[in-house]
């Protein structure tokens, strides 16, 4: 991991890079024995930007962070991920292509036997040409990141639900990926923890400017990120000022009986006519 | 109990034999390939042997025993009891030491394996570690079915060595039978084809017990109930195999040293 983030007095002004897609879905559709998840999903991240998933359970939101991985394969569609078709990658390239993207699960999926230390310097750990010096460096400046240097050889049995959460970011983070993919990172949470994790993304994002998927059934969460700053002189989030918050680079995407119903920024969502959006924001 | 068609239940049985063949095939195939995992195979034999040396060692001795004492009975009424420590040597060196071994190790690890793999399964472990870019076939699987491998082989020279001397202890203390001749019997009749047919079968039943292990671990589905049934499914399937597979390598071993 770099340095510290030198302190920035401006809201972000960076707009995604909207020709350079970082991730692609075609046309994708997946079924689940006789049930379709998704049908004919297609959707761009550009490069910077945070994309937010809704929809109600089922309909999808954490398949489509499964299909971008390459955890799970379309029934047909394309899916590009900086710059290779994953539906068609074997399984040894796909765990290379891998190494560049982040994901933080719903339940956080920390390897239990291990403790934090090892959770977090794992993928460090795997690639076997770190020293022990660059390894924990490496590991503590992630945790410090998400402000939880004492738990290093804590378990994560030993750790509360957003613990777990915020030392899964930590995991995701440390070799600095260009894509992050969040399922469900506050689902669970109370709403104090939740807005800690919300911060860490929101950090995530304008401190690193990676390219993020989130999945969420927290609507406020996602409002919040796009009306929000990290501010690196105080070390906490901020709001933006009114006029300000079409710079984010933070896009809604909507599911809707497999398809996808929305797919726009902040203000194109709240200005929306159509009567399940509507209904949705409410 | 849901009833499930001829057709679903013949596709999930095929299904399940080719998840299978292609775990076993590429936990042998990541052998030669980077990165391996040494680190994991130590603790995994540590794990598995050490961790069942105890039962191996109750196993064998005691098996040994009752086989003296249970043969004892039929030899002297041919008055042929001085012949019980090549009895207890073939039975225990060609059989008995490997398959019971076997299963012991079976019903402990290939349960052992299935349910830490499963939970892994559950949990979302094996997918975080997919997306880690970690290959958990070469990580978790691999070790295991190197380290039983190589474990259940000198558990079962053990096992062998330890029948042995609950054989003799029964036929000395019991039955007073001269302990130099029960050995020097035991080991005149001996031959390389005994020892080598009862030391193939520990690297085939290592093999079964922790792919079996791994595969059912590795395809549970359904929480924590499904992590359960996984675990009952390993051991059945491996000690069932473990039967099978030690009949046909008998017969097959037997027509190779020309055994009538």
């Amino acid at each position: 991991m770099a340095a510290p983030p030198t302190a920035v007095e401006q809201p972000l002004n960076s707009s995604p890079d909207t020709a350079s897609a970082i991730i692609t879905f075609e046309n994708v559709a997946i079924a689940f024995e006789a049930n379709s998840v998704l049908d004919g999903v297609s959707f761009r991240l550009a490069k910077g930007e945070t994309k937010a998933i809704f929809g109600v359970a089922g309909s999808g939101k954490s398949t489509i962070l499964k299909l971008a991985l390459g955890l799970l394969k379309p029934d047909s569609g394309s899916i590009y991920v900086l710059g290779s078709d994953v539906t068609r990658m074997p399984e040894e390239e796909l765990f290379r292509l891998r190494r560049n993207i982040g994901m933080v699960f719903q339940e956080s999926a920390l390897f239990d036997s291990l403790t934090v230390r090892e959770n977090v310097a794992f993928r460090l750990m795997e690639e076997h040409d770190v020293s022990e010096e660059d390894l924990e460096s490496r590991v503590r400046e992630a945790l410090s990141f998400v402000e939880l240097e004492h738990t290093l050889d804590m378990f994560p049995s030993e750790l509360s639900g957003g613990m777990r959460r915020r030392v899964a970011i930590a995991r995701a983070i440390i070799t600095r990926p260009e894509i992050l993919l969040y399922d469900s990172p506050t689902g669970g949470l109370d709403p104090v923890t939740s807005t800690t994790i919300i911060e860490l993304i929101v950090k995530q994002r304008d401190v690193y400017k990676t390219s993020s998927l989130l999945v969420s059934h927290r609507l406020q969460d996602a409002f919040t990120m796009a009306t929000h700053y990290f501010d690196r002189k105080s070390n906490h989030m901020k709001a933006l000022p009114p006029g300000s918050r079409t710079e984010i680079p933070m896009t809604f995407l909507i599911l809707h009986n497999g398809k996808v119903i929305f797919d726009g920024d902040a203000q194109e969502l709240a200005a929306s006519k159509d009567e399940y959006i509507r209904e949705y924001i409410s | 109990m849901e009833l499930i068609s001829p057709t679903e239940f013949a596709k999930e049985t095929i299904q399940s034999l080719q998840d299978y063949s292609i775990l076993a095939g590429r936990s042998v195939s990541n052998l030669f390939r980077y990165p391996r995992y040494v680190a994991d195979t130590v603790q995994q034999a540590d794990l598995i042997g050490v961790g069942s040396l105890p039962i191996v060692v109750l196993t064998g001795f005691f098996t040994g025993a009752v086989l003296a004492l249970n043969s004892s009975n039929t030899l002297e009424r041919f008055g042929s009891l001085s012949l019980l420590g090549q009895l207890v040597a073939i039975g225990m060196v060609r059989e008995l030491g490997p398959v019971l071994t076997g299963l012991m190790v079976a019903g402990r690890n290939s349960s052992g394996m299935a349910s830490e793999l499963g939970s892994m399964v559950v949990t979302e472990q094996i997918d975080a570690m997919r997306a880690l870019g970690t290959d958990p076939v070469k990580k978790l699987v691999t070790p295991r079915v190197v380290s039983t491998v190589f474990m259940l082989f000198f558990l079962t020279i053990i096992s062998d060595l330890l029948g042995l001397i609950g054989g003799g202890a029964v036929a000395v203390v019991l039955l007073g039978l001269d302990s130099h001749q029960y050995w020097s019997t035991a080991w005149q009749i001996l031959q390389f084809q005994d020892v080598f047919m009862g030391l193939v079968k520990p690297v085939l039943f290592g093999f079964i017990i922790a792919t079996v292990g791994c595969h059912y671990g590795i395809s549970a589905r359904g929480g924590t109930q499904g992590v359960g049934r996984a675990t009952t499914q390993a051991v059945v399937a491996s000690s069932v195999l473990i039967l099978l597979v030690d009949f046909f390598a008998t017969k097959f071993l037997m027509a190779v040293f020309g055994y009538r």
